[in-house]
């Protein structure tokens, strides 16, 4: 796509971009980059000196057992909080569109935690759960049982999994409604005139026509999983406990400005750009086919 | 007419129980938000000897002013202040940017066109979390490290906004440049005149979305200010815990935790239709 009209001269537009080329070119590509060039190196043990490893780093993080532990952890989370915040989120969409009138109500009601930061959530949840003085923690213990997610590694995670999707609802929420609603109404009805009941109506139109808006969604999600979450992890678990909830986002950083690993740190990053690019991708080409419409 | 449920809109007892689905779904959203609220208006003894009370108490003034001149590390007010500070900057500093390079790339032919547009595309993609080591190492070699400069710049350096306005750019009719030029104005009068005004929804829209996702940073504040006073509120939340066994002082955290909230809630809140059109548009 081009415009057909456009102005004369060469340094006025080269004026313009400059600021934007100066500020991407300085803090992103020369990090970007340097990541890249630093995932081939090792460094001594004191810092003065870096030493070429080629593939090192990957072959030996491929090979950790703590790095495939870290795999393993954020696509269980990943799939864990996409599912929950999106189950949810669709569940009241559903039902916020089979209302004529207080739909507009329900939404400005859901959509406000948007605003709440993965951090602030972690927090909030931390608050209700935690070991001493939380609420939750505290009836739990009155019905008999004993909550403890600094122990215990599967409670750990149902708390960051649930912190993380709880934010994550509202967002969710907006896009089925608006997928919702742009289906047209004839339809159902004609549908509900064949005798078809909810359910059925449900899986046979209304799932499929929503497909667009799940795919699209399912990336996002998974994207906002892998990277977004870095706060609810770091204010909830920091990780732990033996890492049962360190994803690779937060190795990365825990590696890297904890350990000072800046190698191995380097090279993780890298992974996680080859993961990222490949999910961009698949957003953009793949599901646009894919889907129906 | 004897199956009201094959309808499609529920009436009666069917509408009550959508209601009544609804409501549920709210209360479970609202309920951490409404215990950190009750927390902020309570004393730590309430709390510390669990359960604490699920109704507000009567020290919200006393626990609000504590947190905002005092604070634990730092004056929360110092703390949302930096926050403003980034936040405004990250949404300002990309929408100023970008619009220049958006108006470039679509109204010029020049050297190197086609190259920047790549690079556009490129940075869609990396979120700062896969750089930070050695976008750290930059900041720190520019002495930017515990800087207002620092804490804004490695988050505008994405043209995803260029992106945005550059869709919304090719939109514009060409009659409208063509007026402009047969009239003999310059293209920065175009600019200015023209081109601003009509994009002002967008811009708005494209505000609303920057600011609450400069607000809401956590790592890359947590890594560069390791000094109290340029803390932001979000990360600074997280440094009110003790290191060690006691307890941590939760009326003042909550109080934090609210303050923390409110400024994102208010502009989501208050600029919903724009707030719902920067998603929808800065997703596709």
């Amino acid at each position: 796509m081009e415009k057909r009209v456009t102005f004369k001269g060469i340094w006025l537009p080269l004026l313009l971009v400059l600021p934007q080329i100066l500020v991407t070119a300085i803090f992103f590509f020369y990090p970007a980059g340097q990541a890249i060039w630093q995932s081939l190196f090792i460094p001594d043990p004191f810092g003065l000196s870096m030493q070429w490893v080629g593939l090192g780093n990957f072959e030996f993080l491929l090979s950790d057992r703590f790095y495939r532990a870290s795999f393993l952890t954020t696509a269980i989370f990943s799939i864990l909080v996409t599912v929950v915040s999106m189950g949810v989120a669709l569940y009241l969409a559903v039902l916020a569109d089979r209302l004529i009138k207080g739909s507009g109500t329900y939404r400005t009601l859901l959509i406000w935690p948007y605003a709440v930061a993965p951090a602030v959530a972690g927090v909030l949840w931390l608050f209700m759960f935690n070991t001493r003085v939380g609420v939750v923690t505290w009836y739990l213990g009155a019905l008999g049982y004993d909550w403890n997610h600094v122990l215990n590694e599967g409670e750990a995670m149902g708390l960051v999994v649930v912190a993380s999707a709880w934010g994550r609802i509202s967002y969710n929420f907006l896009f089925f409604l608006a997928g919702l609603q742009a289906i047209p109404k004839s339809v159902i009805e004609a549908a509900a005139i064949d005798g078809a009941r909810f359910w059925t109506r449900f899986r046979t139109i209304v799932w499929p026509l929503l497909s667009p808006t799940t795919f699209f969604l399912l990336v996002v999600n998974i994207i906002y999983a892998f990277f977004e979450t870095f706060g609810v992890i770091h204010t909830i678990t920091s990780g732990g406990p033996q890492q049962a909830t360190t994803i690779l986002v937060y190795k990365v950083y825990s590696d890297g400005f904890v350990g000072q690993d800046l190698g191995s740190s380097a090279a993780q990053s890298v992974i996680l750009l080859v993961i990222v690019s490949i999910l961009t991708v698949v957003q953009f080409k793949y599901i646009e086919r894919r889907v129906h419409y | 007419m004897a199956d009201r449920d094959g309808m499609v809109e529920k009436r009666g007892a069917g509408l009550w129980l959508t209601h009544l689905g609804l409501i549920i779904g709210i209360a479970f959203i609202f309920f951490p938000i409404w215990l950190a609220f009750v927390a902020s208006t309570v004393e730590q003894q309430d709390i510390v000897r669990p359960p604490m009370p699920l109704l507000p108490g009567g020290h919200l003034i006393e626990n609000y002013t504590r947190a905002l001149t005092a604070g634990i590390n730092a004056p929360v007010a110092t703390m949302l202040f930096n926050s403003m500070v980034m936040a405004l900057g990250i949404a300002f500093g990309k929408i100023a940017i970008s619009l220049l390079s958006a108006f470039a790339i679509v109204y010029f032919r020049f050297p190197g066109r086609q190259v920047f547009f790549w690079l556009i595309f490129l940075t869609l993609m990396l979120p700062v979390e896969v750089r930070i080591v050695p976008t750290f190492e930059v900041i720190a070699n520019f002495g930017m490290l515990n800087s207002y400069s620092g804490l804004i710049l490695p988050l505008v350096a994405s043209a995803t906004a260029t992106f945005l306005f550059r869709q919304f750019f090719m939109t514009v009719p060409d009659e409208l440049a063509e007026a402009a030029r047969v009239d003999g104005a310059s293209p920065m009068r175009f600019f200015f005149d023209i081109l601003l005004p009509m994009s002002r929804t967008n811009i708005a829209a494209l505000f609303v979305i920057l600011f609450i996702y400069g607000w809401n940073q956590y790592l890359w504040p947590l890594l560069i200010t390791t000094d109290p006073e340029m803390n932001t509120i979000v990360m600074g939340i997280k440094q009110m815990f003790p290191s060690g066994d006691d307890f941590a002082h939760w009326p003042t955290i909550m109080a934090t935790s609210i303050l923390a909230m409110v400024p994102p809630v208010l502009v989501v809140i208050g600029m919903q239709k724009l707030f719902i059109r920067g998603l929808v548009e800065s997703e596709k």
